[in-house]
Formats: structure tokens, C-alpha cells, sequence
């Protein structure tokens, strides 16, 4: 008998990987291809969806012949995407009628303000912030000629990564997975529907949203790329990976580090409210079966700031370097990074505040920048695990790490050091692809049942907390009065106070 | 009358291109109109040049550069952290297969330093590696990086090697002969050369060029890597080169 393969795909902020993965949940063929960054304007971000879409299928092809397997060894495509990323396109055409709008886009700041925070969270479970798509959706039908009038009559279809990919693949299914739906800032959370309310609220046209289905099933067949080879799976990136490092019981927690930082705790089938400004998400929902909620603090620069590091000062060539670098001294010189290149996210949510770096002397050199760079990763993953401590009710024993960023062991040892709890990361890194791989390999019987992929889990690596708590708390404290600065200083745009 | 091989004329011409750059910053045509080269060709070497890291092209004027491999000729040219980087997904996957720990290891001064450790995947308690320094003539990883290395065991300035255990290659004359076995069929071995009991099977990592980067291996108890006549088995040492190739391939692949 030929052996088969789950295909992921794994649509990033910067890159879009195609992973191909056996019973056994080892990887085969990895491929990637980054596309660009556009930033016309101060605080905008967006992508050429169309580039995505034409990269996904040449990453396909390339991963097939990487491991020398024709389309009919896939048994199945599971796909995990950037989440809240707002694609608009035309129904007869297919093409996209706008740049997509990333996540990390602050351009509706001004639509933000004036939401009704209540009402938001109570019915999504997410404090209104740029970072979701109704305000994307609802800025692209304002600022776009005719495309309200166009979306009203079904013309133009709106979706997040999954949805443009699978009505990519399958030529013409318009539908989106549980776990991107409720990062819209426009689903219910108990129904697991669009909320008309909320749709009227931000002036959104039914008429132009997928159908909401489970994160794992069936959706179609592929007709373009691989044709015939079952869709079976759509997962929010963070999502997927919590499925990917099979956190299947309540209370287990996954860090992932890539672009941004992304820490979700399963907390079973009802959602827990957050009182320390954590997002209540879905984490997984397994066809018919209860959804599975989550709660999730997420880190809006992490990788992204080594990239800048690289891209932005040249000071490295390669992301890699940072390491080296970094490694070269033994502190950071008293020097702190704070990244809030598109706002502070949780728990502090200042979507208008800006980076700062603070504590610089003649003494500082690129080595305490590259340290400084690290250590943020580190001390922003600390202020996520104390409030998701306080709003649990539980001390977090064990982070699991993922991401590309694990690669990075000075960082693996600074986050343990910082949180003074272990780290450990699984066999297999790249736990975003592999839970899109497992969530569609469920659907079509690839695998059994959880307990299958609770068997392909095993540790590869493991950091245990090695400074001293005095000095890391002292240490903390300047890291929390170097975020106070950077809140202050953009309070210089805020209006003068009235006497 | 022996053949002696004539002179490569790209080599000379790099050569050029490199001399002048490193007076100038230069522009494609400059460098073509300089040497009389037409300008594909002067593109074809300054690309060559780019992909091995000798010369940069400055994004924003479009003009060329030397760059910084030329720098750090007598490094290894790779960053050991971008090694670990790219190796990364392999090296799971190889402790996935073999079901021994992975470590990647890089020539450092005469020895093995571990850069990456993958845990055996049977979840017992295993503490990092990485960063360690092995015996490079007691291990399999510090056989096969000897073994690519022309001068390594002349510059380990030594006439015998320290013993670890009874089986230890201690001569000079016995390791060139198993460096040179190693180099033969692209693998090494080690078996209860450094622990009592422990063997390792490991293979080459190659960068640009084929040139040997580091190397990538498994370890583990004598009976799981060896048969009974202390072989290695010859899944495990396929595993292992596959791993090797692999991690080879990202490294110099198109990216």
C-alpha cells in the first residue's frame, strides 16, 4: 500500500508554509516562501492576497516533489491562517478588491474609540481593538467607491485567510471555521453565529459573510493544486497550534513565538470571562461535537522586532544572529526594548501607544540591544501568564513553546527565567502546521481519535529556571516602568485638558 | 607527460570582479565596462559572488559591495544559531524516526560543540546539551567533522588522545584510518568510545560549495544503534544521512 500524508498549510503574517506530515506526525517536506510587508502609511499594513493565494499553490507543488509523492498520497489539507486579516473580493471574479488589511493595522483607531466595550466583550468575547476585523470590513465599505452598495447585493464576499484560500481551492465555497469566526469582533459567542446586532452596529452586510463551520470536517474537494483531496480542516493560527501540542484538557497552555507571541489556555467547553483584559476565544470546535473555548493573551511584537532588529538597523544579517549577538554579553546593560510598533496589546491594551527604549548610556552596545530585543519577548510573555494565572484561578506548571523562534535557545532560557517556571518544547516545532494536519486528519480518519495524537506528543527540549527570583524581580519591575513610558509618551496626542 | 588541468577562466575573472570591489562600490555595468565583460556575464559572477556572501548588493543604490563572508574567511561561514535554526525541523524529525537524541555539532577548535540537542522521544527526564563540548576522536559527530576537515587532526597537535574507555582511538596512525573510512562511505561511528555502553551514528551537514558545516547525529545504547556484531543498522545510519542531506539542502536550496 502507498503511504499517505496530511498536507498543512500554514498561512503566516510574513510567510506561508506547506508542510506535508505522516501517521506519525513527523514531518516530510517543508517548504516556505515569504511575500511582502506593504506599509503605505504610518500604522497600515497590508498584503496582496492575490500573491498569497498563487504562492500557496506553488508551495504545494513544491512540497510535493520535495517528497517525491504525486497529489493522490494526500489524504487530506488542513489549513491554519493569520487571523483577523480582512480579504474582500468579487464574487465573479475573484479578485480582490482591495489590499488585504493585516491584523497589526491601526488604521480604524478612530472607529475603535467609540464602541461600546460592554456590549463587544459580553457578546464576543473580545475588548474592542483594531486588531479584530469588523472595524477592517467596516473602514474597506466606507473608504472604497460603490462597495457597500456591491456588498449589499452579494457581489463582494468578505473573509479572513481560510475563507480566500478555500474558495481558492475549491473554486467557489464561501465558508469560515468556528476559531476565525469569533476573531471577527462580530460572532456570538454562545451561538456561534454572526450577531446581527453587531453587523447592523458596524454597517456589514450579511450577504457578504461565509457560513460558519466546525474548525474539523469536510468542506469540499480541492479543484485546483490537488484535485480531488478533501478540505478538511480550517484553524485559526493560535488555535491550531494549541491543537497541534495536544493542550486537549483544560488547563493546559501553549506560548507560540513567531511574528507575535500568542499565549492560549484551554479552559474546556464554556468560555471563561476574563477580568485581567484577556481575549474569551474558541479553541477548537471537532465537528458536531461541543466547541472547545480558550483563553488567549496575545503579544502583538516578538519576532517581528528581530526582524526589524535585522531589516529595519541592519545591525544582523540573518534572524539568527540575534542570538549570537545577544550572547555576547551577560545582561542588558540596563537597556529595555518595549515593542508597541502597533500598540500594547494584553493585558495592557493601548492600542495607541508606540515603542520606546529606555535606559541608554555610552556603555550600551548592539550586544545589550540584542539582549534587550530577547529579553522583551521574555518579560511581555510574563505580564500574559500572571493575568491568565488571575483570571484561571491557576498557576501555570509548564509553558509549551512552538514557533520558529524556539530555535532561539538564549530566549527559550530567558522566558523560563523570567516566568521561573519550565519550558519545554515538542518533538515537532511547528505546532501550527500540525494541528491543522491533525484537525484535518480527524475528519477524514486519518487518525483516530484524540488519543491517537495524544501518542505522537513527546518533548524535545526542556529549560528550567536558572536566575535568581531577586534579581529577576527587580529586573521586572524596570520592564513594567519602561512600559509606563511608552504609554506616556503618546499622551501628548491626546487633547489638552479642558479647566 | 602528466596533464596538468589549465587555469579556470570564471575564477580569474571573480578574482577581478573582487579587486575591484574592494576599491569601489560599484555598479553591473561599471564592473562590466572595467574588465570589457558583457554585462550578463559581469551579473552571472556578482550573482555567484552574492550567493556565496563574498560581495552584497546595497538594496537601495542598486551598487555592489564585498561582503561580510569575505570577512570571516577563517570561520565557518554560518552563524551556529542560524545552523540550529535551519536545522531544526530535521533534527525533530530524526528523533522522531531513530527514537534515540539528536545533537548537531560544529568544529571548535579541535572539538565538538554542540549547538542544537533534540531529547530521545520517550519523555524521561534529559537535561540540554546544547553548548556542551564532546571529544571530537571519542565521537561519531567529531569523527565526521575530522574527517571533512583537511587539517583538523594535524592542528589537534597531538601524537596519542586521551582514553575515555577501553575502546578509545588513542593513536594518531588508528584515527586516520577510521577518518578516512568515515570519509569513504559519508558516515561515522563511534561505539563505547566516550561512554561505556553509548554508540553514536553521524553524518555531514554540507553548506554552499559542499563545504562541511557541522554535523548531525543520533546516540543511544550499543543494542538499539549496533547488531550483534556491533555494526551500525543500517536503518538508523539512512535516517541519519537522510537528515543530513535534508538539513544540506535547506541550507543551500533557494529560499
Amino acid at each position: 500500500m502507498t503511504e499517505r500524508y496530511v498536507l498543512a498549510l500554514d498561512q503566516g503574517t510574513t510567510s506561508t508554509r506547506c508542510i506535508l506530515f505522516d501517521r506519525r506526525a513527523t514531518v516530510v517536506a517543508v517548504v516556505r516562501g515569504e511575500h511582502p510587508q506593504s506599509y503605505p502609511r504610518p500604522g497600515w499594513v497590508e498584503h496582496d492576497a492575490a500573491r498569497i493565494w498563487r504562492d500557496v499553490q506553488k508551495l504545494i507543488r513544491r512540497a510535493l516533489r520535495d517528497a517525491r509523492i504525486e497529489a493522490r498520497q494526500v489524504a487530506a489539507i488542513g489549513i491554519a491562517n493569520q487571523r483577523e486579516t480582512v480579504v474582500l473580493w468579487d464574487r465573479a471574479t475573484g479578485v480582490p478588491v482591495a489590499p488585504a488589511i493585516v491584523w497589526q493595522d491601526t488604521r480604524t483607531d478612530h472607529l475603535v474609540a467609540g464602541l461600546d466595550a460592554g456590549l463587544i466583550t459580553e457578546r464576543t468575547g473580545l475588548p474592542p481593538a483594531t486588531y479584530f476585523s469588523a472595524t477592517k470590513v467596516q473602514w474597506l465599505l466606507a473608504n472604497v467607491d460603490g462597495l457597500l452598495e456591491r456588498a449589499a447585493r452579494g457581489e463582494v464576499l468578505f473573509g479572513t485567510m481560510d475563507s480566500w484560500l478555500i474558495w481558492n481551492l475549491t473554486g467557489g465555497a464561501h465558508l469560515t471555521d468556528v476559531t476565525n469566526a469569533s476573531r471577527t469582533m462580530l460572532m456570538d459567542l454562545r451561538t456561534l453565529d454572526w450577531d446581527q446586532e453587531l453587523l447592523d452596529l458596524f454597517g456589514i452586510p450579511r450577504a457578504m459573510l461565509p457560513a460558519i463551520r466546525s474548525s474539523s470536517e469536510v468542506y469540499g474537494t480541492a479543484d485546483a493544486v490537488l484535485p480531488g483531496v478533501p478540505i478538511a480542516a480550517a484553524v485559526g493560527d493560535q488555535q491550531a497550534a494549541l491543537f497541534g501540542q495536544t493542550c486537549f484538557a483544560p488547563g493546559e497552555a501553549k506560548c507560540t513565538y513567531g511574528t507575535g507571541g500568542f499565549l492560549l489556555m484551554n479552559t474546556g467547553t464554556t468560555p471563561v470571562r476574563s477580568r485581567h483584559g484577556l481575549i474569551t476565544t474558541v479553541g477548537y470546535r471537532i465537528g458536531d461535537e461541543k466547541p472547545v473555548y480558550a483563553l488567549e493573551g496575545s503579544i502583538a511584537t516578538a519576532g517581528s522586532l528581530v526582524q526589524w532588529f535585522r531589516d529595519g538597523l541592519g545591525l544582523i544579517s540573518t534572524a539568527s544572529e540575534i542570538e549570537t549577538l545577544a550572547g555576547g554579553v551577560t545582561d542588558n546593560g540596563g537597556c529595555y526594548i518595549v515593542p508597541a510598533f502597533s500598540g500594547l496589546f494584553a493585558p495592557h491594551w493601548h492600542s495607541e501607544a508606540r515603542g520606546v527604549i529606555v535606559g541608554l548610556t555610552s556603555y550600551i552596545t548592539k550586544g545589550h540591544l540584542a539582549r534587550a530585543v530577547l529579553e522583551a519577548t521574555g518579560w511581555q510573555t510574563r505580564d500574559v501568564v500572571d493575568a491568565m494565572n488571575a483570571d484561571a484561578g491557576l498557576a501555570l506548571t509548564t509553558l509549551n513553546v512552538d514557533g520558529g523562534m524556539t530555535a532561539d535557545n538564549l530566549l527559550m532560557q530567558i522566558v523560563a527565567d523570567v516566568l521561573g517556571v519550565p519550558v519545554a518544547r515538542p518533538m515537532v516545532a511547528e505546532t501550527v502546521s500540525l494541528g491543522a494536519a491533525y484537525a484535518a486528519g480527524l475528519a477524514v480518519g486519518y487518525w483516530s481519535d484524540l488519543r491517537d495524537l495524544r501518542g505522537n506528543r513527546h518533548r524535545a527540549g526542556r529549560w528550567t529556571p536558572a536566575r535568581d527570583p531577586v534579581q529577576v524581580a527587580r529586573e521586572y519591575e524596570n520592564w513594567q516602568r519602561a512600559v509606563q513610558s511608552a504609554v506616556f509618551f503618546t499622551l501628548r496626542d491626546d487633547p489638552p485638558p479642558t479647566k | 607527460m602528466s596533464h596538468v588541468p589549465g587555469l579556470i577562466q570564471s575564477i580569474e575573472r571573480s578574482s577581478a570582479v573582487l579587486r575591484l570591489l574592494a576599491a569601489d562600490r560599484l555598479r553591473v555595468k561599471e564592473i562590466a565596462d572595467a574588465l570589457a565583460l558583457p554585462k550578463s556575464t559581469a551579473h552571472g559572477i556578482l550573482r555567484t559572488l552574492e550567493h556565496v556572501g563574498f560581495v552584497e548588493q546595497d538594496p537601495q543604490t542598486a551598487r555592489y559591495r564585498l561582503g561580510r563572508g569575505l570577512l570571516d574567511l577563517g570561520a565557518a561561514g554560518l552563524d551556529v544559531n542560524e545552523l540550529r535554526a535551519r536545522a531544526l525541523n530535521w533534527a525533530d524529525a530524526l528523533a522522531a524516526r531513530g527514537g534515540e537524541e539528536v545533537r548537531i555539532g560544529t568544529l571548535r577548535d579541535g572539538e565538538v560543540l554542540v549547538v542544537h540537542h533534540v531529547f530521545r522521544p520517550d519523555d524521561s527526564a534529559q537535561s540540554m546539551d546544547t553548548g556542551r563540548v564532546l571529544p571530537s576522536h571519542a565521537t561519531a559527530l567529531g569523527k565526521v567533522l575530522l574527517a571533512f576537515h583537511p587539517a583538523a587532526v594535524e592542528a589537534l597537535g597531538r601524537e596519542c588522545f586521551d582514553a575515555y574507555t577501553r575502546r578509545t582511538v588513542t593513536t594518531h596512525r588508528e584515527l586516520a584510518r577510521q577518518l578516512s573510512e568515515t570519509r569513504g562511505r559519508g558516515w561515522g561511528l563511534s561505539v563505547e568510545e566516550w561512554r561505556p555502553g553509548l554508540a553514536g551514528i553521524a553524518a555531514p551537514v554540507r553548506g554552499i560549495g559542499g563545504l562541511v558545516v557541522g554535523a548531525i547525529g543520533i546516540s543511544g545504547p550499543v543494542e538499539r544503534l549496533c547488531d550483534t556484531r556491533r555494526q551500525a543498522r543500517p536503518g538508523l545510519v539512512e535516517h541519519v544521512c537522510a537528515a543530513a542531506r535534508s538539513v544540506s539542502r535547506d541550507l543551500t536550496g533557494p529560499h
